[in-house]
């Protein structure tokens, strides 16, 4: 059969390469040649800054259809998506200090400290970056058990990211409720697993 | 006479591009079939990418239609870099049209500034009201290149045409209970798309009103605008008739007025209602004052230049505007009266 589960795996890997790095591609020479609005500054920042929302959605969006559609293969893609989670935020960030602070250290540090919407992005990048980090095979396998307690933080940092964006705006809160709504139900679908992740920081 | 120095880091006029060369860049982009990409993945973030800035399309489909004014040129301010005009009329925060910075210039164009009534009233021997006509014939207009400091930290320079708003105010002769002056854009929600749809509209109320004490309205600086680049003003930026308080941030220059009142108490503020914490009634441009969520301290100057532009420069007491204007508010504890 033509689809085996590996090509399936390939397809979608393919699929969500282009899907994630060609906006990228296309986002960068439109704001390089000043063709990204009037302020390309505030254009990648945004488009980063939701692009990356949006990854950390579907990544989390990957484990309940697999379960739901008994689809297992589809678990083989959450590291790639994750991985452009990462990206996306690390963009996002250095959109920010670059281009919009222009690499002013002092103000940067004063702003994450400072103001709270920064300082909970901050953290959300944090936690991403050692997820991304571990994500290596050979550190996976190194970190045994351990490695699952830590990848868990992805509910903590989804949660971050939707306040982030709820704080950073000045008026127009509908589309941050918005996201704020799919990530509650994304992590309703893990109710059983959250709770016991709660509880556990009690018990302990 | 108003602004006497051009600032330290102002951009060289080399840095001005012509807007043929965007047009050509955006061609040699589309062949290089970047574009399009993002469309074809369909998802919602794509959608500002792609707006299509400077696409020429959107320049003759449904345009508004701008004429030519009649005024006496800026001579004093030609040093200042001056944001390209695409851009001034492409950026813009006017929530009536849409939240987003490119909605107003896409959602607009169809606006009706003829007819218009502009109504001056409240403590005052002579009421007036002003038709279309009036608005550009009742005074010479005259050129005014000014800063303009958003509340947001990014700045433009933008040469205005208008005339002082303590001309038209001496027409009405406010009476002595007249404190505060009023100012109320037209509320129209069959022409103003986001004053019927919360979501686009950004959920500010409705009517968007301002206010200004009445030494302020009377200042020299304190414009009223019907112009930008020598032409009547289009809809995004406050056609047909809009203030501009080149000291204070954007959000008291108010768009589109209809009504301007003088009246006895400090007036309630659309911003300073919604989230006074943030916004204050004063709202002066103000460095040592941050906003709550970011630093007032330094601003990033739209002029052109893509995202390698560097553009961040510091932000000036009163917008640089402290020598005309610094005067009223001597007494005054500006971090309490923010």
């Amino acid at each position: 059969m033509l689809f085996t589960t590996s090509n399936k795996v390939l397809l979608l890997k393919v699929v969500i390469h282009l899907a994630a790095f060609l906006p990228l591609l296309n986002l960068y020479t439109l704001a390089f040649y000043d063709q990204l609005g009037a302020d390309p500054v505030q254009g990648v920042i945004h488009f980063t800054g939701i692009g990356a929302f949006n990854l950390l959605l579907v990544t989390l969006t990957v484990s309940p259809i697999a379960k739901k559609f008994k689809l297992g293969y589809l678990l083989q893609v959450r590291r790639l998506l994750g991985l452009y989670t990462f990206s996306y935020a690390f963009m996002h960030l250095l959109n920010f200090l670059v281009f919009d602070l222009q690499l002013a250290w002092s103000l940067f540090f004063n702003e994450v400290v400072k103001r709270p919407y920064i300082t909970i992005g901050m953290i959300a990048f944090v936690l991403l970056a050692a997820l991304a980090v571990t994500s290596l095979n050979s550190i996976k396998r190194k970190m045994g058990k351990s490695w699952q307690s830590l990848h868990n933080y992805s509910y903590l940092v989804a949660i971050l990211v939707s306040v982030h964006f709820y704080w950073s705006v000045k008026s127009e809160i509908i589309s941050p409720l918005f996201y704020m709504l799919l990530t509650i139900v994304l992590l309703a679908f893990r109710y059983k697993k959250i709770k016991t992740l709660i509880l556990s920081i009690f018990v302990k | 006479m108003l602004i006497k120095t051009p600032s330290k880091s102002a951009l060289k006029t080399s840095d001005i591009t012509d807007e043929s060369v965007y047009i050509q860049r955006r061609k040699l982009i589309k062949s290089m079939g970047f574009l399009g990409v993002g469309a074809l993945l369909g998802s919602a973030i794509t959608t500002t990418a792609n707006a299509g800035f400077f696409d020429n399309k959107d320049a003759d489909s449904g345009s508004f239609k701008t004429t030519p004014l009649n005024f006496t040129s800026d001579k004093d301010n030609l040093s200042l870099i001056k944001t390209p005009e695409q851009k001034v009329i492409n950026h813009n925060n006017f929530y009536e049209f849409g939240a987003k910075k490119n909605q107003p210039a896409e959602l607009s164009q169809n606006f009706k500034v003829n007819p218009w009534q502009l109504t001056i009233s409240g403590e005052c021997d002579n009421p007036i009201r002003l038709d279309y006509n009036d608005l550009t014939t009742m005074f010479a207009l005259e050129e005014r290149i000014y800063r303009l400091r958003c509340v947001e930290a990014w700045s433009m320079v933008v040469p205005w045409i208008g005339f002082s708003l303590a001309d038209l105010l001496k027409k009405v002769a406010p009476n002595s209970s007249a404190k505060y002056v009023l100012f109320e854009t037209l509320h129209d929600p069959e022409q103003m798309p986001g004053q019927r749809d919360r979501r686009l509209g950004g959920g500010i109320a409705y009517p968007y009103v301002e206010g200004l004490r009445i030494d302020e309205a009377m200042n020299p600086l304190t414009l009223m605008s019907v112009g930008l680049y020598g032409k009547t003003l289009p809809p995004q930026n406050g056609a047909p008739i809009r203030l501009v308080v080149p000291w204070k941030y954007g959000f008291k220059s108010i768009k589109s007025i209809v009504s301007i009142k003088l009246v006895r108490e400090k007036p309630q503020t659309t911003w300073n209602k919604l989230a006074a914490n943030e916004y204050g009634f004063y709202a002066n441009v103000n460095p040592a004052h941050d906003h709550p969520r970011w630093s007032q301290a330094s601003e990033r100057r739209i002029t052109s230049g893509g995202l390698f532009a560097r553009n961040r420069i510091e932000t000036l007491p009163f917008n640089g505007y402290g020598e005309e204007v610094a005067h009223m508010y001597k007494n005054m504890d500006l971090n309490k009266y923010y």
